[in-house]
Formats: C-alpha cells, structure tokens, sequence
C-alpha cells in the first residue's frame, strides 16, 4: 500500500464484542447502547442469529458493536457457543474481528458469570467489565466492592442497571477510552497440565499461525473442547498440533489424570478467591419472589394449571384476536385487487397481478398477525423466565421420546405454524435433539390444516342431524393422530438415524424478571421480519408459479373457471397423479386440490370451490359443501364418501403440503438432504396411513 | 469421611458438598463449569412434577439436572441450613 493511500484511509472503527452469559441482560444493554442502530442477520452456514450496531463514543467517533450470543463457556456445546468461539478467536472471516471485549456478568451470580469471563481475559484483548443488574444483586444481600475487583482483574469495571439506563453513560466513556488497558489477571495453569499448555501453545503459534496470546488461549480450550460442535467457518487443527494434542491425551488417560477437570477447577479457584474478596453477602432470610412464584409454577398440581392456562391464553389470542386483523387486510387485499381490475384492461399481466402477485402477497401478510402473537408470546415468556420453567415441567414426557423440555415449546408453536415452531428450535443445543424436533414439527396440526378439517367435517356429518359433540370429536382425533404422530417419529428417528448422545438438561431456571416491553417488542418485530424475509419470499413465489400453473394453457374463450382449471397444468397434473391417488380413494379433482395447497394447506379448499365450480367464501361453505356431495366418478360412485372425507383428513394431518415449511427446513438445517428426506417420509406415511384407512374401510364395508 | 450418598437421593430441600463428580462425559464437564465441583455445596431445591429433572441451587443460582445425571454425582449431606 503507497502512503497517500494509507493516509486517505480514514482510522478503522474501532469493534467490540458483546458477551456474556445468558439472561444476564446482554440484549437489554446491546439495545440501550446503539438504539435501532442493529443489523439483524445470520452467520453464513449456521443458524445462528449475528447482531451488529453502532453507537458513537463520548467524542461522537463511532463504535461497532457485535452482540455475540450467550454463552456459559468457550468450550462450545451449541452452534451459539461455537460462533462466540469463533468470532472472539478470530476464526470467522466473516465478521469483522474485534478489537476490544465488552463482558457483562449478572452481579447477583458473579462467581459462575466470572467463568466465561475468566476465558475472555486470557484472550490478549482489552476487556471491559459490566456488572448488571447491580440492584437486584443489593435486594437480594449481595454487595460488590467494584474498585477492589477493578484491581483484581486489571480492567475497568462498571456497575450498571440496564434496564433503567444506569451506568451507560459510565460505559460509554469506558468504551472511548483509546487508552484501554490489557487484563492484568494472572493464575497459574495447574501443574500436570502446564508443559501440554506450553507445548501446544508453541505448536499453535508456530504451525497453526496463531498470535500467540491467543495460542495460548487456544491451547487451554483445545483440553476442554472436544469439539463436538464444529460449525461452518470453524478451521481445522493442523496435524502436528493434533498430534501433540494426542500424545498428551494418551499420557494423560494412563496417568488418570483429569486433565479437563483440573483446569475447570483451576479457574473455579481463582475466582473463587476473587469473590471472597469482592463479594459481600448479607444473609437475607425471606424466600426471594422468584422462590415463591416458583413454589406455585412448578407445582406438583398447580404448575400444569399454569401451564395449561399460558398455553390457552397463547392458543386463544392466535385464533380470535388474529381474526379481526386478518379479515381486515383479506378485505383491503380484495378491494385492492377489485381495483385493480377495474383499472387495468383485462389480459394476462393484470390476472397475473391479482391473482399471482397481489394474491401472493395475500397469502403471506393474512398469516402476519397471528406469527406476531405468536412471537410476542414467546418473546413474553423468554424474557420473564417463564420458558425455562416450562421445558423444566415438561422434560420428563419429552424424554420418553428421546428428547429434551427444550422441544416442548418449538413443538407447540408449530400448532399454529410450523415455520415459526422451525425456526424455534434456534434454542435447543444439541444439533441432533434440534434436527429431530424440525423434522417432526410440521407433523403437528398447524392453522392452515383447520379449513380443510372444517370442510371436511362438514362434508362427512352434514350439518344439522349430526351434534356437535362429535365433530369436535374428529377434530380433535385429527390433532391427536399428528401429535401421536410427531412423537412417534421423533421415537423412532432418536433410535435409528440421528442416535445421538445421553440427552442431558442441564440448564439454569434464571429469577423471574419483568420484561421490558420495548425488548419483547423489538425481540417480536425481528423475528416477524424474519419469518417475511424467509417464508414471505417463498411463498410469494411459489403462489405465482401456482397460479401460473392453474392459469395455462388458455382454455378457449368463453371457457368457464372451472373449465379453466381443468386442462390447465395443475388440471393435467391432476389427471397424472390419478393412478397414484386412486388406491387411497382420490380422483383428479381432488388431486388438482393436492397440488395447489402445496402453497398452503388451506388453498385445497378454493381450490375444491374452483373444481366444482360452487361459490365460496370464509363465512359460509355450504354451497361447496353441496357441491363436493354432489360429485361423482365416471361410474357414479358418490366421490365425496363419509370414508374418503375422513381418508383426506388423515392424509393432509401426516402430508408434507406446504413449500414454505420446505424452503425453511432447507434454511435451518443448511442441506437439501434433510427437507427432501422430511417430504419423503411424511407424505410416504400419509399415503400408507390412507391407504390403510381406505381400504381398511372399503373392507369392513363404509 | 462422612456417609456419603448420590446426588439423586438427597431428599429435597436438603444441603450437600459435592464429593466426586465423573471424569468422563460431556455432561459432567459442562457441569463442572456450571460451577459445579467437588467440594462445591448445593441444595436440592425441588423435582419436577413428573419427578425428573431435579433443581438444584448451586454457588446462587438454579440449575436443573436429569436423574442421570446426578445419579454419577457422589454429595456429601451437610447440617447447614
């Protein structure tokens, strides 16, 4: 580089690092800190979520800041930990590397927050140490003599209220501080493992290319990681490294020496020596709140009451609040639409525009409310603490499957939707427990499956002779065969093709908090985003390749809808797919029907409107309803039987209908294999399964 | 050394040291630095409804553990508290 070139170049922004443990209000003090100045995206090849802001120093200069995730160690165990890992290490070409080190511990938990960040002090960095939550630390008796442990540790410490805004101006100044100085914190590597240290060290410096202070902190993760989590950006060990790496080990096994342990205690013991200088403790004899309001939530008897009624509430505002808003923009989407026509000459860009892209873009935005409930709540119950109780209550049943309390609530989520159920399981560790859980989501009833049930239902026990009893009854038979369903899979696929380790549950139940509605808030409004950006653009796509296929070829002039349909593609898709459908009791008809809800499930009902050619709308389906009794095969069969009703209804709770779901599997579990294995199985078993229940049936004479 | 017993068999709201955890498993190392050691005490605090997992409160915070777990995990009763 020329030396007009270097002084063109304004000085680099200067990046910090965001860490901590989790729940310890990292994202509260990330969004204090830089405001909506956040870029919201995601590791290249993991799904894990990368947050980047920008603040401005004292002197207005200004900061990157990266929010890394939480974390309990370095030693990674989740994809999470790896990517904190990986960025702190310098690992990751793609995200900038940074400079300085921002740790924030809860100050009522310093001793295990003090782990991760005793990690984080080895690293050669300039750190600086947030104490939050410094009030609830001095309700519950515990003081912290900041000065002394500024000492201690060699770095700026400072006390801080997230969520109240105390401390930020303090921390801001720390962060403008060009002077910044290096962890002064020494401890002394155990003895029988020190030489490995060295040596590895050496070995990392000089064959992996290492700096060497972060060789060294290599070095100390290489005895504690095992690696189990390697992640897409994560490099190799060169061989002479791994070598050495080996040798040690072997020694190691034949000494008995517990070479992971030692340096775990190790750390544990200098910081305990730290905190029985800096932590002081006044015996508080009243239980805390979060002892009381645990003492009720999991309740041998009155925790399932409380969760069964969170789980109503969250249940019951997705399906009444979401209406008013979802036939408000239906209505503004038709009236668009009307517009439309009336202002364009007919032909086939203005079909294409209401039908194809304002119809598309329907389909999406009509799901919006309810994913935001749906978001809120979850957002809700992760920031009080809810969750955690939650999968605690439930992992028992879980484990029966092979899973963990974590799936509980990704599983449950997918009865609204499985996309954001999918893209729930973010929160489960282990990669396995997490794939098992996506590949069996879309298992559970989702909204857009109940117009079909509702349609169905009504075909099978018309109307009035029939009480309700019993078509609540199917109903919820069919929520029941998909829930029996997922966890029966998931059974199978924990002992067959993802056997994976012991599962364990070791997670914190941290105190109940109050939570800012401006984070659960923003929390929900990322993730709606996301589900846009992810599913939106899918199923806009595929809605205007759907209504391409329904739309061509032309039918002569003067055809009607429903001749349209007939020899259009998708007709003709239909009428291939006949032999395939026939044993499981379906014809042409309803094949067009499969098809076309490949966007959503709940299109095979307008779709059934457009190939009977009956008038529909939400409110009312009893002229299709008529019609569909009306239709025959060529023989004259009635083709809507009571059994081949009941026989769609099995097959649309195990089918996998939906390309979204498809697109968003793909996404999250970064391969092609797993969505097109996921297809294949469901829709497999939903054709066995009707087929059984057709023929079956037929057999015993329905 | 005093009688010592496992982990999952402490009757709840009882205190314990830990005396042995095991050497082996990613379970147990994750444990260890959760904080929890030899030598390092802890309460039972409760099970869950279903009787798995267990809640421990250890260096003063909460954390849950399968009973397979703290069936390897070798405590020590102690009268505090």
């Amino acid at each position: 580089m020329s030396s007009d070139q270097k002084a063109s170049t304004p000085a680099r922004t200067p990046v910090y690092a965001l860490c901590g443990n989790p729940n310890c209000g990292k994202s509260t003090l990330f969004n204090a800190l830089t405001g909506l100045k956040q870029k919201v995206g995601n590791y290249p090849g993991v799904t894990v979520e990368k947050k980047i802001g920008e603040t401005y120093s004292q002197h207005g200069q200004p900061i990157k800041i990266i929010d890394l995730p939480g974390a309990y160690s370095l030693a990674a165990r989740s994809p999470d930990e790896a990517v904190l890992r990986d960025v702190l290490l310098g690992r990751r070409a793609d995200t900038p590397q940074p400079d300085r080190v921002v740790c924030i511990a809860d100050a009522s938990n310093l001793e295990r927050n003090l782990y991760l960040i005793h990690q984080i002090l080895d690293l050669g960095r300039p750190v600086i140490l947030v104490l939050n939550m410094m009030d609830l630390a001095a309700k519950s008796g515990i003081g912290i003599r900041v000065a002394r442990l500024e000492k201690e540790l060699g770095i700026p410490v400072i006390p801080c209220e997230a969520v109240n805004g105390k401390g930020l101006i303090e921390l801001r100044l720390a962060m403008s501080r060009s002077d910044l100085p290096l962890p002064r914190h020494r401890w002394d590597i155990p003895a029988p493992i020190a030489p490995a240290v060295s040596e590895l060290a050496a070995s990392l410096a000089q064959n992996d290319r290492k700096p060497p202070l972060i060789a060294r902190a290599e070095a100390l993760l290489l005895l504690t990681d095992q690696d189990t989590v390697r992640v897409a950006g994560s490099a190799a060990l060169t061989p002479q490294t791994a070598s050495i790496l080996q040798q040690w080990q072997k020694r190691w096994e034949a000494e008995g020496t517990d070479w992971a342990g030692t340096l775990v205690n190790s750390r544990y013991d200098a910081i305990s020596v730290i905190c029985n200088e800096v932590v002081q403790r006044q015996a508080v004899s009243v239980a805390s709140v979060s002892d009381r309001i645990d003492a009720v939530v999991t309740h041998p008897v009155f925790g399932w009451l409380v969760l069964g009624a969170v789980m109503t509430a969250l249940f019951l505002s997705i399906f009444t609040l979401a209406e008013y808003p979802m036939n408000w923009i239906d209505g503004h989407m038709a009236g668009l639409s009307d517009w439309v026509k009336s202002a364009m000459a007919p032909g086939d860009l203005r079909d294409l525009i209401t039908d194809g892209a304002i119809g598309g873009v329907g389909g999406v935005i009509v799901f919006l409310p309810q994913i935001l409930i749906l978001y809120f709540f979850i957002s809700l119950l992760e920031n009080t603490g809810y969750m955690a109780r939650a999968a605690f209550i439930m992992d028992r049943l879980m484990s029966r499957v092979g899973l963990n309390g974590k799936s509980f609530i990704p599983l449950l989520s997918s009865y609204a939707c499985a996309i954001p159920g999918i893209m729930a399981t973010r929160t489960i560790e282990d990669p396995k427990d997490r794939l098992v859980t996506i590949l069996v989501a879309p298992l559970m009833s989702c909204s857009a499956r109940l117009p079909v049930y509702l349609l169905m239902i009504a075909a099978l026990v018309p109307g009035d002779r029939v009480p309700v009893a019993s078509k609540v009854g199917i109903m919820l038979l069919m929520y029941a065969l998909g829930t029996l369903g997922a966890f029966g899979f998931a059974w199978l696929f924990k002992r067959t093709l993802l056997k994976g380790e012991p599962p364990m549950m070791i997670m914190e139940l941290p105190p109940y908090r109050l939570p800012r509605l401006r984070d659960v808030a923003l929390q929900m409004v990322e993730r709606a985003w996301l589900f846009l950006r992810r599913a939106g653009t899918v199923i806009l796509g595929i809605s205007i390749v759907l209504w391409f296929l329904s739309a061509y070829p032309k039918a002569p002039q003067g055809a009607t809808p429903t001749q349209q349909l007939e020899q259009s593609f998708a007709g003709q898709a239909g009428k291939v797919l006949e032999p395939v459908i026939k044993p499981i009791g379906f014809d042409w008809h309803i094949g067009i029907g499969l098809i076309t809800s490949f966007a959503a499930r709940e299109v095979f009902v307008s779709t059934m409107g457009v190939v009977f050619n009956a008038e529909t709308n939400d409110q009312d389906t009893t002229p299709l309803r008529q019609a569909l009794l009306q239709a025959r095969w060529p023989d004259g069969r009635a083709l809507f039987s009571p059994l081949v009703c009941f026989t769609l209804m099995v097959y649309y709770v195990f089918a996998m209908q939906c390309m979204s779901t498809v697109a968003v599997v793909r996404r999250e579990t970064n391969s092609y294999r797993w969505p097109a294995f996921q297809i294949a199985y469901m829709t497999g078993t939903a054709w066995v399964l009707s087929f059984i229940v057709y023929q079956g049936g037929r057999a015993l004479g329905f | 050394m005093a009688d010592t017993q496992k982990l999952s068999q402490l009757t709840i709201g009882a205190s314990a040291v830990v005396r042995e955890m095991p050497k082996q498993g990613p379970a147990f190392l994750r444990l260890r630095e959760m904080g929890l050691l030899a030598g390092t005490s802890l309460r039972l605090v409760r099970t869950a409804p279903l009787g798995d997992p267990i809640e421990i409160k250890v260096r003063g915070y909460h954390l849950t553990l399968r009973k397979s777990e703290a069936d390897q995990i070798v405590v020590e009763p102690s009268s505090a508290n």
